[in-house]
């Protein structure tokens, strides 16, 4: 044992990722066509996150149009995977550049980009597609009052229920205010059944229940004016915490709930489709995933509920938080980009994508293309609703929705309590 | 030699009729040292871009970086804050409870881990039937990947579902709590780590004990000192430079702790396996708060360099004689 290297290299490596990561963006880069003729010849670079069937054809098969149609326009597809989508935005736009047509949730991370540059404002060119569109659809991807990229995709979050072991515990109804849901919540435990499903390790699904519980105290602008004020240690916000420490007191939660990632076979999704939760507090495409993760879920047993009113507060409860996802356009686009996502939403279009369950309609005129039970059931709690809220950790800059996120899980892991979230949250949203 | 130096000796020795020594004598020794100088500066520049652009750059980019508030986006970061970065740090609830895991980690690793791959290392040392058989098995963790064996654990002891989960709870421990509670999460994802990793000092140690010829042993016992004896006074002293080297790479592993906790636990339930690479990544690629996220990569660094520094300066002097210390004494 004499001959061998030590490692500060290693040390050095290690600890400098971010640095190198930094320098290492220089390098990607995207062409950009500079000529405004929609007639020249050009290749329009599309990034979006359906990289599995039903909608990666869709997509391919609505481009394939596209060119038919126009043979100057060619099409250069990237079709990834939602996490390493993120990933790979961050580091694209970080160099500066950004796909011509781009997925986004819109939100704080499209304002991010816009205030760098990166997005076309094409509030002019899209005003007739938009008034065909659903206000709550479009509101994530307004930023001052301009338009910056076009929803194809909207739904929202609500209990997720199975109606055996409601019906088990005996409930025949779903609960219509909070205390009808801790209610609830007790009688599933006394009949021996873990009333709710959730995933500790993945965090978000945590902050929904914080975000509709606020949303129900001082509703849906009194939510969005706390974050443009940058306070949240309002009372009734406190409140809404204090809301959420009581259901987490009552230990609703599935064992280990702390470790549970969401779409893992060991997650939320998985506990809820193998009928081991009475219920789970998530969007629209918890369904396929319950199914996806527990090889057949439970079927016609699952059904929906509103996040139900809270006593006191001054939101209703068809106030609904939720989200899509859109299509937003990159500075150096060619000319061709705006009217080819217009073409996108066109009712015959978008139908072709409604139809296979994967999206929601955000158009007008399109809800008869609904074919799944229960995407019909979230489509009709949608148009019920009097007002919309974007994700919190997407609306927000990144840093005050991991901030709540984080917080909101510690609140029900009863690290942290009401208060100390409510400052923890002040003090992300003002140093953001 | 180079063509360079080559020329400079061409040129000194026409330059001097042969036969006259003296005063040209001197020139000539300080022409080809400075063209030796030339020959060295040119093998190592390949090498030196390399490093300077990969390892010397990013850590002046980094230590720049790390006085802004930077969000990453938009060229350059224009809001300097100055320490500010630092400051936050000392008060993060989070990072200050990354250090402590890092330091139960390392303790556990030297109370635990290494002793036990030094004992496996001298068992396996023996002679018995299907002795390489047990080799190939203590090492086969190490050939994993991280991320493999990170998915592997997570299923092994989830919930009460896992087998591990499903052991816990016969012995009455409570599976969930493997992975959900925060006391316990630490020390599940110690004996993860250890799986991993001890079959790696076990080779080194086993490789350490095999240099040491037996011959010494065998005197020690002919002397009629006992097993004990002679493993504590000479198979322990002579496999020092291994079990110092072992350390060293031990504590460096754990400082950089990074892949096996993010597939393993995403450093959670509530940051209580959190380390500083984890808490870096959630801070840079997840909160878009670039600025913190270097001065914590930068935190890494002074305590990865400093660690190195002083432990070869310190414990591995006689190790590393004539290669990080003691230039001195060659000239």
């Amino acid at each position: 044992m004499t001959a061998y290297t030590p490692m500060p290299r290693r040390a050095f490596l290690g600890a400098l990722g971010a640095g190198a990561t930094m320098l290492g963006l220089g390098a990607c880069s995207s062409g950009s066509s500079g000529s405004g003729d929609p007639n020249a010849a050009q290749t329009i670079e599309w990034w979006h996150i359906a990289n599995t069937p039903p909608m990666l054809p869709v997509w391919q098969q609505l481009a394939d149009a596209y060119t038919a149609a126009h043979p100057n326009v060619k099409f250069n597809i990237t079709p990834i995977e939602n996490e390493a989508f993120k990933a790979k935005m961050t580091t694209e736009t970080q160099s500066g550049h950004a796909p011509h047509l781009f997925h986004t949730w819109g939100g704080g991370v499209l304002k991010q980009q816009v205030d760098a540059g990166l997005v076309k404002d094409i509030t002019g060119d899209v005003a007739g597609t938009v008034s065909g569109i659903s206000p709550a659809a479009m509101d994530a991807y307004l930023i001052d009052g301009k338009t910056y990229a076009l929803p194809n995709d909207i739904g929202m979050v609500g209990f997720w229920y199975n109606k055996a072991l409601f019906s088990k515990a005996g409930i025949s109804k779903p609960p219509a205010t909070w205390a009808e849901l801790l209610d609830d919540v007790r009688k599933l435990k006394g009949a021996g059944v873990v009333p709710i499903a959730i995933a500790g390790q993945a965090k978000w699904p945590e902050m929904y229940y914080w975000t509709y519980l606020a949303m129900r105290m001082v509703g849906t602008d009194g939510l969005k004016k706390a974050f443009t004020d940058k306070k949240f240690d309002s009372p009734e916000l406190i409140q809404a915490g204090k809301h959420l420490k009581e259901l987490a007191d009552l230990q609703p939660f599935q064992n280990g709930f702390l470790a549970a990632p969401y779409d893992q076979p060991t997650g939320q999704a998985a506990t809820m489709g193998n009928a081991q939760a009475a219920m789970e507090l998530m969007g629209q495409w918890a369904p396929s995933v319950e199914k996806e993760q527990s090889g057949k879920g439970i079927g016609a047993d699952l059904d929906f509920f509103p996040f139900p009113a809270v006593d006191g507060g001054k939101g209703k409860a068809t106030d609904m938080m939720g989200g899509g996802g859109g299509f937003a356009v990159g500075k150096d686009a060619p000319p061709a980009t705006v009217d080819f996502l217009k073409f996108l939403l066109q009712p015959e279009n978008i139908k072709k994508g409604i139809a296979t369950g994967a999206i929601l309609p955000v158009v007008k005129g399109t809800d008869d293309a609904v074919s799944d039970a229960d995407a019909k059931k979230v489509v009709a709690q949608v148009e019920k609703s009097t007002s919309f809220h974007l994700y919190p950790d997407q609306a927000w800059p990144p840093s005050v929705g991991q901030a709540l996120n984080d917080s909101v899980s510690q609140l029900v892991a009863g690290a942290m309590t009401p208060e100390a979230v409510a400052k923890a949250l002040t003090e992300a949203a003002q140093n953001a | 030699m180079t063509r360079s130096a080559l020329e400079a000796e061409t040129r000194a020795a026409t330059a001097r009729p042969p036969g006259v020594a003296g005063p040209s004598a001197a020139p000539k020794r300080s022409q080809r040292r400075s063209g030796r100088w030339t020959a060295v500066a040119l093998f190592l520049l390949p090498a030196l871009v390399l490093f300077t652009l990969l390892v010397l750059a990013p850590i002046v980019v980094a230590g720049y970086t790390s006085v802004f508030k930077w969000n990453g986006f938009g060229g350059l970061p224009t809001n300097f804050i100055g320490l500010d970065n630092f400051e936050r740090m000392l008060k993060d609830k989070v990072f200050l409870g990354d250090l402590k895991n890092g330091l139960i980690l390392i303790i556990l690793s030297m109370v635990v881990q290494l002793p036990l791959a030094l004992g496996i290392a001298l068992l396996l040392n023996q002679r018995f039937r299907g002795r390489a058989v047990f080799r190939l098995l203590f090492f086969a963790p190490y050939v994993l990947s991280e991320v493999i064996a990170g998915v592997l654990f997570t299923m092994i002891f989830s919930g009460s579902r896992g087998l591990g989960g499903k052991i816990a709870d016969f012995l009455g421990l409570g599976g969930a709590g493997l992975l959900g509670d925060p006391k316990i999460v630490l020390y599940t994802l110690f004996f993860v780590i250890t799986w991993k990793y001890f079959g790696f000092h076990m080779i080194l140690y086993l490789a350490g004990r095999q240099n040491i010829p037996n011959e010494l042993i065998e005197s020690a016992m002919i002397d009629g000192a006992s097993p004990w004896q002679t493993f504590r006074h000479v198979t322990l002293p002579l496999l020092g430079p291994t079990i110092r080297i072992s350390v060293f790479l031990s504590v460096i592993g754990t400082i950089q702790l990074f892949d096996m906790v993010w597939v393993f636990t995403k450093g959670g339930p509530i940051h209580a396996s959190e380390t500083m690479a984890v808490t870096m990544f959630d801070y840079g690629f997840r909160r878009a708060e670039v600025g913190y996220a270097t001065a914590i990569s930068v935190a890494m660094f002074v305590i990865s360099f400093v660690f190195a520094i002083a432990y070869q300066r310190f414990v591995m002097r006689r190790d590393l004689e004539g290669a990080v210390t003691g230039m001195r004494d060659q000239r």
